[in-house]
C-alpha cells in the first residue's frame, strides 16, 4: 500500500509538473493536427484512412520518447531525481511510475488525429478495443525507448539529440512512409527489429485491413519488445544511476 | 547503541580512490561531524551510506540493517539533506513536503499535518504557498532540511547544510540540528566550517584524500596534538624584564615573550596559577590577565591533516558564491 501511495504521487506530480503544462498540451494537440493538415494539403485527394495509422504512430512516438527522456534528464541535472532513488520503493515501481505519465500522454496524443479524422471519415468499422491496445503497446515501447535515452543522457540537449537519432530512422524504416517490401534488402531486417514496425502494422490492419503480419504475432512482438526494453533499462539504471 | 557502523569502506572510480578504507561508528542520538576540504571524500561516503552509490568494498549498517543487502529497508530510516537544495522548483513549499512524505508512503492527512508542522517549525509558514524557485537560499536550505525530516528519520545526513547561506539562517539551522539531537535523532554532518563542527558536534572525524586521519571528541582531538600546557600573562611591567626572573623561579617551564607586556609560560605539566600569581605579587607587579592557552580545533586540523586553514577558507568562498 505504501509503495502505491508513492507510485500514484510520482505519477500525479509528473502529470501536473510536465504533461499538463500549456506548452506540452498545445504540443500534444498541435503536433498531430499539423501532421494531419500537412498530409491533407500535400495530397488533397489522399485517403485520410490511409494516413491515420501513420499519424497515430508518429503522434505517440513523438509524444513519448523525448518527453520522458527530457523530464528525467531535467530532474537528474537538478538532482531532484535523487529523491526518487532514495525513496524506500523498488526501482521497478519507480520506473513504472515515471513511464506511466508518458504512456498516458502518448495515448492522449494518439487520439488527437483520430478525433480529427472522425470529422471527415466514418470510423464505425474500427475495432476500438484493438486500437487502444495497439496504441497502449506502442506508447509503452516508445516510452521505454525514451527511458533508455534518459539513462544515457546527462544533459537535456543530449536527450533531445539522442531522441531524434532514434526517432527519425525509425519513422522511415517501420513501413509508415515506404512499405517494407520496397526497402533495400539490407534494410529490411532492421525494420523488423523496430517495435514501431509491429505497432504500425497492427494499426494498418485495424484501420485499413492492410497488415502484412498476423496481428497476434505483432502484439506478441510488441510485448517482447516491452519486456526486453524494460530489462535493458533496468540493467542500465542499476549500472548508471547508482554509481 | 550503534546507529551507523561503517567498516573498511572503499570507493574507487577507475584509477581514482575517493574513499580509502575508512571505518567509524556513530552512537544513537549523537552528532558526528565529518570535516575535510572539498574532494576529501565526504559526499562519496554519504552517498554510499544512503544507497546512492555502491561501495567498492566494506560494510555499512544503519540501525542494524545491512545497507548493501537491504538498501530500501535502510533508506526508510534515513533522511538526507544534500549539498544542493534539490526540491522541485515548480511546486510550492507545502506541495514539496507532501510529495516527499508520499514517497515514504505516508497517507494524505498524515503528510499534510506533518508538512504544516514542519513549515511552522522552520518559520516558513507564510512561504508555504510560494513556489520553491521563489525562495531565498536560506529558505531553500531550510525547506530541504524539512523535507528530509518529513518521515521522521532516525538518522539524518546533512551534507554541508550551512554552506553559502546567510548568518541568521545558518544559526537557525545549527539550533535545529541541536534540537533534533535532543529529540534522539542521530546526525551525520559534513562540513568544512571548523567552528561549526566545534560548536555542535559530539565527535568529529577529519577526512582528507579519502582517509580518516583522526577522530574522537573535541578534547580527545586536542589532546592528541597538544603535548604541553601554556599560560598567557599580561602585566604592567615590560615582559622582557620579567621573563628571565620568571624562568629562573619556575625552572621546569619555558617563558616566551609575546609582546611588550605579554608573556607565555610553557610547561610539560599543568601550571598551577597560585604560585605564579604570588611571584608577581611579591614583586609588586600587577597581572591584568592570566589565561590558559589551548590549541583551537583549527590548529588541530592543520596539524593532523597538513592542510592549511586557508585552503578550507578558499573552499568556503567557492561554495558561498556557488
Amino acid at each position: 500500500m505504501k509503495s502505491w501511495i508513492a507510485f500514484w504521487n510520482i505519477l500525479k506530480k509528473d502529470i501536473r509538473n510536465y504533461y499538463l503544462k500549456p506548452p506540452n498540451i498545445s504540443w500534444g494537440i498541435i503536433f498531430p493536427l499539423s501532421w494531419s493538415l500537412m498530409q491533407l494539403i500535400r495530397s488533397p485527394d489522399g485517403n485520410i484512412l490511409e494516413l491515420l495509422p501513420g499519424l497515430i504512430s508518429m503522434s505517440v512516438l513523438f509524444g513519448t520518447t523525448s518527453m520522458l527522456a527530457v523530464t528525467i534528464t531535467f530532474e537528474r541535472s537538478g538532482r531532484s531525481f535523487e529523491r526518487l532513488l532514495l525513496a524506500p520503493i523498488s526501482l521497478n515501481l519507480m520506473v513504472l511510475a515515471k513511464i506511466a505519465g508518458t504512456i498516458l500522454f502518448g495515448i492522449f496524443n494518439a487520439f488527437v488525429p483520430v478525433i480529427f479524422a472522425s470529422f471527415f471519415i466514418d470510423l464505425s468499422a474500427v475495432n476500438w478495443g484493438m486500437l487502444l491496445l495497439a496504441v497502449l503497446l506502442i506508447a509503452i515501447t516508445s516510452s521505454l525507448t525514451g527511458l533508455l535515452i534518459a539513462v544515457s543522457a546527462k544533459q537535456v540537449f543530449e536527450a533531445q539529440t539522442f531522441s531524434n537519432f532514434f526517432r527519425f530512422p525509425m519513422l522511415f524504416l517501420c513501413g509508415l512512409f515506404i512499405p517494407i517490401s520496397s526497402l533495400p534488402l539490407f534494410l529490411r531486417p532492421i525494420s523488423f527489429c523496430l517495435p514501431l514496425t509491429y505497432g504500425t502494422d497492427i494499426l494498418k490492419g485495424i484501420i485499413m485491413g492492410a497488415n502484412i503480419l498476423p496481428p497476434l504475432l505483432s502484439f506478441g512482438a510488441l510485448l517482447v519488445f516491452a519486456v526486453l526494453l524494460f530489462l535493458i533499462c533496468r540493467y542500465n539504471i542499476n549500472r548508471k544511476w547508482i554509481l | 547503541m550503534k546507529m551507523v557502523s561503517v567498516s573498511n569502506l572503499k570507493k574507487t572510480y577507475d584509477n581514482f580512490t575517493a574513499v580509502d578504507d575508512i571505518s567509524f561508528d556513530i552512537e544513537k542520538g549523537e552528532i558526528f561531524g565529518f570535516l575535510g576540504p572539498n574532494g576529501a571524500g565526504k559526499t562519496s561516503t554519504i552517498n554510499m551510506i544512503i544507497g546512492l552509490s555502491r561501495p567498492t568494498a566494506g560494510e555499512i549498517t544503519v540501525d542494524g540493517i545491512d545497507v548493501r543487502r537491504q538498501t530500501k529497508k535502510a533508506q526508510a530510516v534515513m533522511g538526507l539533506v544534500p549539498d544542493e537544495s534539490n526540491l522541485y522548483n515548480e511546486m510550492d513549499g507545502f506541495e514539496n513536503l507532501c510529495f516527499c512524505a508520499a514517497l515514504y508512503g505516508m497517507r494524505k492527512e498524515e503528510r499534510e499535518s506533518k508538512a504544516h508542522q514542519l513549515l511552522e517549525l522552520f518559520r516558513l509558514k507564510d512561504a508555504g504557498k510560494r513556489p520553491f524557485k521563489a525562495y531565498s537560499k536560506g529558505m531553500r536550505r531550510k525547506l530541504t532540511i524539512a523535507a528530509a525530516l518529513i518521515h521522521s528519520p532516525q538518522v539524518l545526513f546533512l551534507d554541508e547544510p550551512t554552506t553559502g547561506i546567510d548568518v541568521e539562517s545558518s544559526r537557525q539551522i545549527r539550533n535545529m540540528i541541536v534540537d533534533l539531537k535532543k529529540n534522539g535523532t542521530t546526525i551525520f554532518l559534513t562540513t568544512h566550517y571548523i567552528e561549526e563542527a566545534e560548536r555542535i558536534c559530539d565527535r568529529i572525524a577529519f577526512i582528507t584524500a579519502g582517509q580518516i586521519v583522526a577522530s574522537g571528541t573535541i578534547p580527545q582531538l586536542m589532546d592528541s596534538v597538544s603535548h604541553g600546557h601554556a599560560i598567557q600573562l599580561v602585566t604592567d611591567k615590560n615582559a622582557r624584564d620579567v621573563s628571565i626572573e620568571l624562568h629562573k623561579h619556575f625552572m621546569g617551564s619555558k617563558v616566551e615573550i609575546h609582546s611588550d607586556h605579554s608573556l607565555v609560560m610553557l610547561s610539560e605539566q599543568r601550571i598551577p596559577l597560585f604560585p605564579v600569581m604570588n611571584f608577581f605579587h611579591d614583586r609588586k607587579i600587577e597581572v591584568y590577565e592570566a589565561r590558559e592557552l589551548r590549541p583551537s580545533l583549527e590548529d588541530v586540523f592543520v596539524k593532523l591533516t597538513g592542510i592549511e586553514s586557508s585552503v578550507l577558507k578558499k573552499d568556503k568562498e567557492k561554495a558561498g558564491f556557488r
